[in-house]
């Protein structure tokens, strides 16, 4: 539980981090640090630079823009739960938030932190899916945006450049007829998801216009459940397609087994917790 | 005449037997001044961190230790070759085997000590151990015990090759520790054959860890110019480590000092001598200068002492009634790579021959194998005394089965069986005497406190609408407070225990004790006897433990024999210093001690009002007043040898919902009656009965030590292993009823184990109730989500994908 040798820089820029980024060798970005420290602490990551992002006031807070929130990568899961702005109007990620590991964790750890670190297991990043979020990075060649829809390529495996940071994730507010919903398994407090699902959905009266299911820790990275999806765009869903639609979400599964479960249990987990999460995303889209 | 409400002023006053005082200790414990094995710095302090192998079984090649020395700040890397010459490579095991202290030519478990490297600090000693170049064979190895003694096995001990005279039995194959049974095989048998019904039933108690929050560590410091060894470490038992200490290094005991500062928890797996400590005495005598180890948290999981690991089967003859005629109980004990077990020398399996539990059974029969395999050693009681935990497992999920068979209720099935209130002492067919018990009356309470047909008739609705719901009961006997010395010995040391208590001339009193607390309390609940006893407001009562130095010699906290044996060997003191006190008194008040009364903190004449002397008043003479020919000084020391041990019980009632979608369970009531005779803080009972019912609802719902085909331990972080907060702790409702010990000088039976033996067979039968109209008699622990969904999907009960 000791860490390898590691020199630590304090970043006070978005341009110092990215500066440093480039001046030192195989460097990492330390956020919350409450994937990476652990990791280190196990040596199973050795970085030989740390830069610490902490200090950088302009990667912290929530504002509104329009029908747009803009999130700094470095506000924590408590900020995120505290939110007025998020609360009133993207109740999916103060869920998501609010069941990400422990209050100790939730104090430190990051959304950006989350959403780029590519573990698996990570909340945000099938939350992202969902919400159809943006994201907004800085390099040393300046500003692009992408959305996240793609970003996510594989275990510890993103479209994040080289020397590039994530400085704000952008979603939209919830409006009438669109639900949030957001289920998630796990074995205890602390722990990973067994499976989790965020699922977002808009409806033109009873009839679905769009829907995204989003599954999380059942495949090398966050996925969208599409076949589901599929199922259940255009239609006026009920509980017969719910379970249509579950069928395909296992189908959409390659989970690794561990602890937690075989693949068969987990596959049937993230079904069940995408169908909780359409319930209850159209309860909401509802009123 | 007596003033009652004036009497009961003074009673409230001591703060003794029987009142929820706050515990004296908390203060420092709430505030973080409580000091830990790891907060002892000490000038010239180096640390010792491990070479661990990543190999279950394996042969060393070679060590290379160059490049660690190399390393800035490093003192040394030793190895067994190091310690072979001081014959310290190995070492005994309180279970009669022997223990590599550094892997000696081969490994046997994965992270067993290989290499110890002390440095500078503990960053430049984790480095180090990375440097340090181990070369491996790898062997076959032994996972399953089931396996252990097949023809084709690996041989595991190459040590014992050959020495088929074992500590406790003849050995049968070279991978067998020990075979010991008890009871009657040929009569339980015959009973078998006969009976009307008979059930069997195999389950496996699997391998878990203590777990306590603070690791197993050590700080050694010699001192080579008074030739004075002294330990501060995390240990149930400093006394025995001092013994042991001595016999190994050959330090006169007069000059070792073990202390045992505060403990974070022990709950068994502070119990043993583990390779760290050993190493850490040997580098500091070596070296002249303190060195500390402490283990992290994956050490601790993976390394320092396990529990349970037992495959059970337990075999019940009945009559069509219901009523038991014989139980016969097969255990095959999975001991790991060294028998390192934690019990009383002449029990290899514990206590598990009280495995008759609360119930009237002629006759039975005990047999147990234990077996090696390449796992870490082990086998400590887990809040536990010494195996009951097994034993009551085993025989409340029999009779589960056999209630089930029968189509009796589980309730009922347990008053047909019980043994009666009058025929206490009752005397086991395994041979021990349970002192004393009211099992009918408890049951009735608690059946009427949860209003138990009315949770049958409810389960029948929702069992016909397709939910689960479960009952779990568990009526459960412990066996605790070892013990008699004429059965129970630590390497030959009897297992009293003592107390030695001093008033001081101005009515204060320090008390010390061979025990050792770890989270129990002992700084309020001694007090409080000694202040029954003596009046003297538990308030000016200091307790001590944990010094060798200063304490008298004793066997330390664990099978809840604090209270039956330590507290026994206080109450007795206190009572000596009395009688003394009472002589005192007569002196002063100038009558015989025949006309002196004790009434609460003073000595009364009989008959004369306002003729009294206050134990106070009393202190102070015994410094400057006593009688001719009497020694001044008001002290006292008792050595306590019980005469038995102590028998509390309980009566624990469970129910559940499960949901068939997660398999997720939700415990919805947990009623737990306990009677641990006289209560003498009934809130650290209750304290005590909620950390054990939530360590008991970890190792039903969660906690295991799984291993994979190549002996690889999966799960040892706080991630993988189970141990619940606050948000997964089910609400708790407790209940007690008073019968005390008639052996005990209080009447106090001990109580801190009872919550955790009594609850894990009652969630197992509350889960397997859930699902036994489907014919299920039994399911395996842990009953995590995971392992009831798999059930509830072999059986077809989940909504189709």
């Amino acid at each position: 539980m000791i860490p390898a040798q590691f020199e630590y820089h304090k970043a006070t820029s978005i341009q110092d981090a990215i500066a440093q980024l480039g001046a030192h060798e195989e460097s990492k970005l330390l956020a919350g640090g409450h994937s990476l420290l652990p990791m280190m602490k196990l040596r199973f990551a050795e970085p030989p630079h740390l830069i610490d992002i902490n200090g950088i006031e302009e990667l912290r807070g929530i504002r509104l823009d329009g029908d747009t929130i803009c999130i700094g990568a470095m506000t924590t899961e408590n900020e995120l739960i505290q939110s007025e702005i998020l609360q009133q109007h993207c109740p999916l990620l103060v869920e998501a938030a609010r069941l990400v590991a422990d209050p100790q964790v939730r104090n430190r750890g990051t959304i950006g932190g989350d959403v780029v670190h590519g573990d698996p297991g990570n909340d945000h990043p099938a939350v992202m899916l969902a919400l159809d979020a943006t994201l907004v990075l800085h390099g040393p060649d300046g500003e692009r945006q992408t959305p996240a829809n793609g970003f996510f390529l594989g275990t510890y495996w993103n479209d994040l450049q080289e020397h590039e940071i994530l400085v704000e994730l952008r979603v939209p507010v919830i409006k009438k007829g669109v639900g949030h919903g957001y289920h998630k398994l796990k074995r205890k407090t602390g722990d990973y998801a067994v499976a989790a699902s965020p699922v977002v959905v808009e409806l033109d009266g009873d009839v679905c216009r769009d829907i995204r299911i989003a599954l999380t820790n059942v495949a090398p990275m966050a996925i969208r459940a599409e076949a589901a999806e599929a199922i259940l765009r255009g239609k006026a869903i009920d509980e017969a397609l719910i379970d249509q639609a579950a069928r395909e979400v296992v189908a959409a599964c390659e989970p690794a087994e561990d602890l937690r479960g075989d693949a068969l249990y987990k596959s049937n987990m993230a079904a069940e917790m995408a169908r909780r999460s359409i319930r209850a995303a159209l309860q909401q889209a509802r009123g | 005449m007596d003033n009652p409400t004036e009497q009961q002023d003074r009673e409230d006053t001591l703060k003794g037997v029987g009142c929820s005082r706050r515990r004296k200790e908390d203060a420092r414990f709430v505030q973080g001044t409580g000091r830990y094995t790891d907060d002892i710095k000490l000038p010239g302090m180096l640390f010792a961190d491990m070479v661990r192998s990543p190999y279950a079984h394996a042969r060393i090649k070679s060590i290379n230790k160059e490049k660690a020395l190399a390393l800035p700040g490093v003192h040394a890397v030793l190895t067994a070759d190091d310690l072979k010459p001081l014959n310290l490579h190995w070492m005994p095991t309180l279970a009669g085997d022997v223990q590599a202290v550094l892997a000696d030519e081969k490994v046997h478990f994965q992270y067993q000590e290989v290499a110890v490297v002390i440095a500078d600090d503990r960053y430049i000693a984790a480095d180090a151990t990375e440097l340090v170049e181990v070369e491996y064979e790898e062997l076959e190895v032994l996972v399953d015990p089931h396996r252990a003694m097949d023809a084709d096995a690996p041989i595991l001990r190459e040590d014992l090759v050959g020495k088929m005279d074992g500590a406790h039995s003849v050995r049968v194959h070279d991978n067998h520790i020990f075979n010991w049974q008890a009871g009657e095989k040929d009569a339980t048998d015959r009973v078998f054959e006969q009976a009307e019904v008979t059930v069997k039933q195999d389950m496996y108690y699997p391998r878990v860890h203590p777990c306590p929050m603070e690791t197993c560590g050590c700080v050694a410091s010699y001192d080579k110019i008074n030739e004075h060894l002294t330990v501060h470490l995390t240990s149930q038992a400093p006394h025995v480590v001092r013994t042991v200490v001595s016999m190994l290094s050959g330090i006169p005991e007069s000059r070792v000092r073990i202390v045992s500062p505060d403990i974070g928890g022990g709950f068994g797996n502070k119990v043993g001598i583990y390779p760290g400590y050993v190493v850490s005495i040997v580098a500091s005598i070596v070296l002249g200068v303190p060195v500390k180890w402490v283990e992290d948290r994956m050490e601790n999981i993976s390394t320092t002492a396990f529990a349970r690991d037992y495959h059970m089967t337990g075999e019940i003859a009945a009559d069509s009634e219901g009523r038991i005629k014989a139980l016969r109980v097969n255990v095959l004990a999975d001991h790991g790579a060294f028998d390192a077990c934690a019990d009383p020398s002449k029990f290899p399996a514990g206590l598990m021959h009280i495995c008759t539990g609360s119930y009237d059974i002629p006759v039975a029969h005990l047999n147990v194998d234990g077996v090696y395999t390449n796992k870490a050693p082990g086998g400590v009681a887990y809040r536990c005394s010494f195996r009951v935990t097994e034993a009551v497992y085993v025989i409340e999920r029999t009779i589960d089965v056999l209630a089930q068979k029968l189509g009796i209720d589980k309730a009922e099935i347990r008053r047909r069986n019980f043994v009666k209130v009058e025929q206490f002492p009752y005397k086991t067919c395994l041979g021990w005497e349970l002192d004393s018990g009211d099992y009918h009356t408890a049951l009735e309470k608690v059946l009427n406190a949860v209003d138990y047909e009315s949770l049958r008739r409810e389960q029948q609705e929702k069992r016909a609408q397709g939910e689960l719901m479960g009952i779990g009961l568990c009526t459960f006997t412990e066996i605790v407070g070892a013990g008699p010395s004429r059965n129970c010995d630590i390497l030959g040391v009897g297992m009293f225990d003592s107390a030695e208590i001093r008033v001081h001339p101005t009515g204060s009193i320090i008390a010390r004790m061979g025990t050792i607390t770890q989270g129990q309390g002992h700084q309020t609940t001694y007090a409080q006897i000694i202040a029954s006893e003596l009046g003297i407001s538990s308030d000016d009562i200091s307790i001590e433990e944990g010094d060798t130095d200063t304490a008298p010699y004793g066997l330390g906290t664990y099978g809840s024999r604090s209270t039956p044996v330590g507290g026994a060997a206080t109450a007795v003191a206190a009572r000596k210093i009395r009688a003394k006190a009472q002589k005192i008194a007569a002196h002063l008040l100038e009558v015989s001690e025949n006309d002196i009364e004790w009434d609460i903190d003073r000595f009364k004449v009989k008959g004369v009002p306002g003729q009294e002397k206050t134990m106070k008043e009393v202190a102070w003479a015994a410094y400057n007043n006593v009688p001719e020919g009497m020694e001044p000084g008001l002290e006292a020391v008792d050595y306590y040898d019980p005469p038995n041990f102590t028998y509390p019980f309980g009566i624990y009632l469970c129910v559940v919902d499960i949901d068939k979608s997660t398999g997720e369970t939700s415990v919805r009531r947990f009623y737990a009656l306990d009677d641990c005779g006289t209560r003498i803080n009934p809130m650290i009972i209750e304290g005590q009965i909620h950390g054990g019912l939530t360590e008991g609802f970890a190792v039903a719902m969660g906690q295991e030590m799984p291993f994979d085909e190549q002996g690889n331990l999966l799960g040892n972080t706080l991630m993988d292993y189970f141990v619940p907060t606050f948000v997964e702790t089910p609400h708790w409702e407790t209940d007690y009823t008073v019968t005390p010990s008639p052996h005990h000088p209080l009447g106090a039976k001990g109580v801190a184990e009872s919550p955790h033996v009594g609850s894990i067979p009652c969630f197992t039968s509350a889960i397997v109730d859930a699902f036994s109209h489907l014919d299920v008699t039994h399911m395996n622990m842990p009953h995590s989500a995971y392992r009831v969904w798999q059930k509830v999907h072999e059986l077809g009960l989940d909504s189709p994908v």
